[in-house]
């Protein structure tokens, strides 16, 4: 249960962080809170060369509104943006899903960044960040690119990162409409079997997030007009993305959460909106 | 920039509940590890080592975190607060420590010292929390004697809030 040895470089800027991934590439392995990072290497899932250590990087510390959305740097932990006092007004999407991130001691040092790269498809920030078509923006000596959520995320832990690049934020819109999200897991902090998020911007155009159903968060546009339209919708998304089995669950029961939980959760944001 | 190459051994600093400390570490070496073979402060549990258990919590920089989860050169320079700091100078209890006791709190005790550490930074964030939060901070820790219970009543006495009685669940 102890990491195989790598080599440990903490760089204090952005430049010195993408040199270093331009020589290393695909060796170096970028290290911020490490709360899933560190536990596979414990478990020797990952056995990188090099860890590039970011969390001191000033330039990555910082949440902020730029244009209409927030811009959370790649330094800043879950817990961090959870306090932020600005958050239930601007992003109250991850004011309700934040709380389900792991647990508060991990929220202390896990990053929100972190989670986006790490790309689980049952992760809480990622199904955020794509019901709200975020954006993730990319550092590499070659300059910078800015990618929606959804062509970030690939599949399961594969993103659209090259290894020269550094995710050095990700960018949350402020949208207007009603919002909510629930998940079900075995115990409160595991991972989620399947996870929904909704916003509702009017009656006839809820976005529906779901999570733990195929190998990236998915979202659709769901036309909320009467329940049994809503129900109908739910039936068929949930043989769209038939999901999947696993130790944790069967496709057939990743369905039956699905349609049991997303109509919950789209009425609950409807009722917000109003 | 710092950089320590493999199998390398750094000389860090860290302060150490008040104390500057120094000791040597690989870059693989984590902070739970170095806390108690490197320095010599054993109260730091360690379990699971893969953030699961929550036994080596400590405090970094005052936020609890899994030591585990931490490399030992990301401490470096950094405030480490371990469940040594917790009573005085003459072995007396601090007010969550002492409420631990008074509610059989800890039956082996291996889990305690991380609990206490995590419900130190949260009672610091929210001096009076629901029995609701209690639990749900406390789900980032296990108690395989499972005594969940008299940990809940222990932090809801040191925080001076009363436990939810039988009838208002």
């Amino acid at each position: 249960m102890k990491p195989r040895p790598f080599d440990y470089v903490r760089p204090e800027t952005v430049d010195e962080a993408v040199a270093i991934l331009a020589e290393h590439g695909d060796d170096a392995r970028v290290l911020a809170g490490g709360q899933t990072l560190l536990a596979m290497l414990n478990l020797r899932v990952v056995e990188p060369v090099m860890l590039v250590d970011i969390t001191r990087i000033g330039e990555l510390g910082d949440i902020r509104e730029v244009g209409g959305k927030v811009e959370v740097g790649a330094a800043v932990t879950q817990n961090r943006l959870l306090s932020w006092p600005a958050l239930a007004g601007k992003l109250p999407l991850l004011a309700a899903a934040l709380p389900f991130v792991g647990h508060f001691q991990t929220r202390n040092k896990g990053t929100v960044c972190g989670s986006v790269a790490h790309a689980d498809p049952t992760s809480e920030i990622p199904l955020s960040l794509a019901v709200l078509e975020g954006e993730v923006v990319l550092r590499s000596q070659r300059g910078t690119r800015v990618l929606p959520a959804a062509d970030f995320q690939q599949g399961m832990l594969t993103t659209a990162r090259e290894p020269d690049e550094l995710i050095t934020a990700v960018r949350f819109p402020v949208v207007k409409g009603g919002v909510a999200f629930r998940e079900v897991a075995r115990r409160h902090g595991d991972f989620a079997i399947v996870g929904i998020a909704a916003l509702a911007e009017g009656k006839d155009s809820i976005r529906l997030g779901v999570a733990g159903m195929v190998d990236r968060p998915s979202v659709s546009r769901i036309k909320g007009s009467s329940a049994s339209d809503i129900r109908d919708a739910i039936e068929r998304l949930a043989w769209k993305l038939e999901g999947y089995d696993d130790v944790h669950a069967s496709a057939r029961m990743r369905r039956d959460l699905l349609r049991g939980i997303a109509p919950v959760v789209i009425e609950e944001a409807l009722r917000c909106a109003a | 920039m710092r950089r320590v190459n493999k199998g390398e051994r750094a000389r860090l600093s860290l302060t150490l509940n008040g104390r500057k400390l120094s000791g040597d570490a690989e870059p693989r070496m984590l902070l739970s590890d170095f806390i108690r073979h490197v320095l010599g402060a054993t109260g730091t549990h360690v379990g699971c080592e893969h953030g699961v258990c929550g036994c080596c919590t400590v405090l970094l920089d005052g936020a609890a975190v899994r030591s585990c989860l931490t490399l030992a050169m990301q401490a470096e320079g950094r405030a480490v607060t371990t469940v040594e700091s917790l009573a005085d100078g003459n072995g007396k209890l601090n007010t969550l420590q002492q409420a631990f006791q008074n509610n059989h709190a800890l039956q082996c005790g291996f889990c305690t010292p991380g609990i206490l550490m995590s419900f130190t930074d949260f009672l610091r964030r929210n001096p009076h929390p629901t029995q609701a939060e209690v639990v749900d901070v406390l789900s980032g820790h296990l108690c395989r004697c499972t005594g969940y219970t008299g940990i809940v009543a222990a932090v809801l006495e040191a925080a001076g809030s009363k436990p939810k009685t039988e009838e208002s669940h």
